[in-house]
């Protein structure tokens, strides 16, 4: 965030307090402002906020230093062009009143905004269809309230049936009864998941079909609801680590690392070189696995399944090199506050080029069974079309937006770990369908390949946790043999890392796009509130726009296309 | 087609007992469905990939059906909101019908003691195996999956095994 942009946001809002925390631009506005500010920062060139990254609130009932309000709301934009990040935080008075919405703004608002409904309670005037997004219809009571009781279970006994949001959805888009005689047929009612094998874990998709064409759909997620937000509160920073494993498990290192940066950020610490090399490695090796499993998966649904050998056969050797470094295949817990869990074992360098050697091979097996395929290409290309703007508009990041020829990738556009130093490119689709984003995750792994030869060659040697007592566990050799490292390793473990207080929120390039972590802290060793901004989230909120008007078989391989990950669809 | 076995046993008559004989057919035909909602799910496709082949133990014929499938093979954490749902899908399985609970959020709700997370599946339906592991490995499927046909080894085919059971939503 540079000094430019502080000026010119403290001189377009004079009335709001205005102040820089990390890369973004905090504003405090009231709730009467707040519609003004938010669509001048969307509207007005100098700011031009097209991507609105995520909505969430704080309740501040049992936060140490009193506050204008219980709650506070506050809403993340970016710009992505010009590298601008602003936070909007407005007080709640009262919270059944509520505050206006911004769903006219950015379509990403209608998911973002009925989570915050859901999990705090804080009605959005005007919001088009404010109800429970994760939590099940039958719950009562706002789980992230800091008066819920973490364990009070709720049971459901039926699911929700969806009729009145599909209706309203038909009529949205203008079928009316004169529709029906006029294609002299009925609607029908179609229901894929929330169990199917095209959901690849746990979403509903309720579609209203004219024939085999989709006339309107609606979703519902939050099956694999499990309370990350919640259960983070309640444990040290360090704790929180095995947590994002379960996040986007495709590819966890990369939620490991992501969670560290985060952390490491407020904290104000640079991990060592080393570190910082290995976390590039790893995020990148990590970046291929996802992808490979994406694919992999997306291509059974086409019905190719050979390809489902060439790519998850790699992805399964992978597993084994991971397990030798890190002792897990799939949740691997390998980041610390500071650092790394430990460095890598003699011979991985050896071990990770074989791995890479035997991935390009799949890839290029794989590549040539779908790369001319006439099949393949019929029912990919111009398929489920999502224009740039509507992209943006609903908050897409990531390789399904760089699909829609959006070049933004925080790896150039915000680089953090030298990024900016390795020589790679960032493809970019030109259409926008799901050709494109299949195609540009093929790309996006020889790119990935390329960043990992480029670190090792040039990985310096040395240490890979920080060398500070407040934030790294001593070496045991001190923990066992002086009460000076006995006493720092107790402290750390019991009472985890103390972080300032304050209130940040730090981003980083995951597989499926921008993953950010809004932290609220209250100097203790636990986070007062940690939000995740999950990636999928709001791609799966502009679902309905990829497969209106389009055949329901495409609408199975667009959702494997865009990679939903129920771990961090619904936390 | 003779196999030659036919020819030298002539008319002969061999008697066994129905349990023995259909418990035999049952073992070694598993069809599983799995409810795979979350990182389970992906350990188990690696059960089911090359390396580990789940179909050397005859269960590899997935179906995606519960009216076709004898085997619930559970891969991830059940939410309140998933529940009545994973209970719709065990009643609709055809008698006789076994069920895995795969890793410690099935098991037991795992590292998720909270509002949203069922504290184990088998307060909502009858479990016969569970398995440890956050994941698990692919190995510790197969191993649930022999001891499942262990299980029916020793079953008779007359008793209904289930018949009492009353979960959270019953």
């Amino acid at each position: 965030m540079n000094a430019t942009a502080l000026e010119k946001i403290r001189a377009a809002f004079p009335d709001a307090t205005c102040k820089v925390v990390l890369d973004s631009v905090v504003i405090d506005v009231q709730p009467e402002n707040l519609e003004n500010t938010l669509s001048r920062l969307k509207n007005e060139p100098d700011f031009n906020c097209g991507l609105m990254v995520d909505v969430t609130a704080v309740d501040y009932l049992q936060y140490p230093q009193p506050q204008n309000a219980r709650f506070y709301v506050i809403y993340t934009l970016r710009n992505w062009e010009k590298n601008i990040l602003v936070q909007v935080r407005t007080p709640v008075k009262d919270p059944t009143a509520g505050i206006p919405t911004a769903t006219h703004l950015w379509g990403a608002a209608k998911f973002g905004e009925r989570e915050v409904y859901d999990q705090y309670g804080i009605h959005f005037q005007g919001h088009p269809d404010l109800r429970r997004i994760l939590n099940h219809w039958q719950f009562e009571g706002h789980p992230l309230r800091k008066d819920y009781p973490i364990e009070k279970g709720q049971v459901c006994l039926q699911s929700d049936s969806l009729e009145k949001e599909i209706r309203a959805r038909l009529a949205h888009r203008g079928v009316d009864k004169a529709t029906m005689m006029d294609i002299n047929t009925e609607v029908m009612f179609l229901n894929i998941g929330p169990s199917h094998p095209a959901t690849h874990g746990a979403i509903r998709i309720l579609t209203a079909l004219d024939g085999e064409t989709i006339l309107a759909n609606v979703n519902e997620i939050g099956y694999l609801h499990r309370g990350f937000e919640k259960t983070a509160e309640n444990r040290t920073y360090n704790q929180i680590i095995p947590l994002t494993d379960r996040l986007n498990y495709c590819s966890s290192m990369i939620n490991n690392i992501a969670y560290a940066k985060a952390v490491e950020s407020w904290l104000g610490v640079t991990i060592t070189e080393r570190a910082q090399f290995m976390r590039v490695v790893l995020t990148e090796f990590y970046r291929v696995l996802d992808h490979l499993v994406c694919l992999a998966a997306a291509l059974v649904d086409m019905g190719g399944l050979t390809n489902y050998w060439y790519l998850y056969n790699e992805k399964e050797a992978a597993y084994d090199l991971i397990s030798r470094l890190t002792g897990a295949r799939l949740t691997s817990s390998f980041t610390r506050i500071g650092g790394m869990y430990r460095d890598f074992y003699d011979g991985w360098e050896t071990d990770l080029e074989l791995q890479l050697r035997g991935i390009e091979k799949g890839i290029g097996d794989a590549l040539k069974l779908v790369d001319t395929n006439r099949i393949v290409h019929d029912r990919t290309q111009g398929v489920c079309i999502v224009s740039a703007e509507t992209a943006l508009n609903y908050g897409f990041t990531g390789p399904v937006l760089r699909a829609s020829g959006v070049p933004f990738d925080l790896r150039k556009d915000a680089p953090y770990y030298n990024y900016e130093s390795f020589d790679f490119e960032v493809p970019v689709g030109t259409n926008g369908d799901i050709y494109d984003r299949f195609m540009i995750r093929f790309y996006e792994m020889a790119q990935s390949i390329r960043i990992i030869r480029q670190a090792m060659k040039h990985i310096p040697a040395g240490p890979v946790n920080v060398d500070e007592s407040q934030v790294c566990l001593p070496p045991k050799q001190q923990v066992y043999n002086n009460i000076e490292g006995l006493a720092n390793h107790f402290k750390l473990i019991f009472e985890g890392v103390k972080t300032p207080p304050g209130e940040w929120y730090d981003s980083f390039e995951a597989a499926n796009g921008e993953l950010g972590f809004h932290f609220v802290s209250d100097g203790s060793g636990k986070p007062y509130k940690l939000k995740v901004r999950p990636p999928c989230f709001y791609i799966m909120g502009g679902f309905h726009k990829m497969v209106e008007g389009n055949m329901i078989a495409d609408a199975v391989i667009n959702l494997s296309c865009i990679n939903i990950i129920g771990g961090e669809l619904d936390r | 087609m003779a196999l030659g076995l036919e020819a030298s046993l002539g008319d002969t008559v061999i008697t066994t007992k129905l349990d023995e004989c259909i418990n035999w057919g049952r073992q070694y035909s598993l069809w599983p469905f799995i409810f795979g909602t979350a990182c389970c799910a992906i350990e188990f496709m690696s059960a089911a990939a090359s390396q580990h082949d789940i179909s050397r133990f005859g269960a590899e014929v997935v179906r995606f059906s519960p009216r076709q499938a004898d085997l619930l093979l559970v891969c991830g954490t059940i939410s309140y909101k998933q529940a009545p749902i994973l209970k719709r899908i065990y009643e609709q399985m055809p008698d006789p019908k076994w069920v895995v609970a795969m890793g410690a959020c099935a098991s037991s709700g795992g590292i998720y003691d909270n509002y949203c997370t069922v504290q184990g599946i088998d307060n909502i339906i009858p479990v016969d195996v569970f398995i440890s592991g956050c994941p698990p490995r692919p190995e510790a499927v197969l191993d649930a999956l022999i001891a499942i046909q262990d299980q029916i080894k020793g079953e008779s085919v007359r008793k209904d095994r289930h018949k009492d059971f009353k979960g959270i939503l019953d």
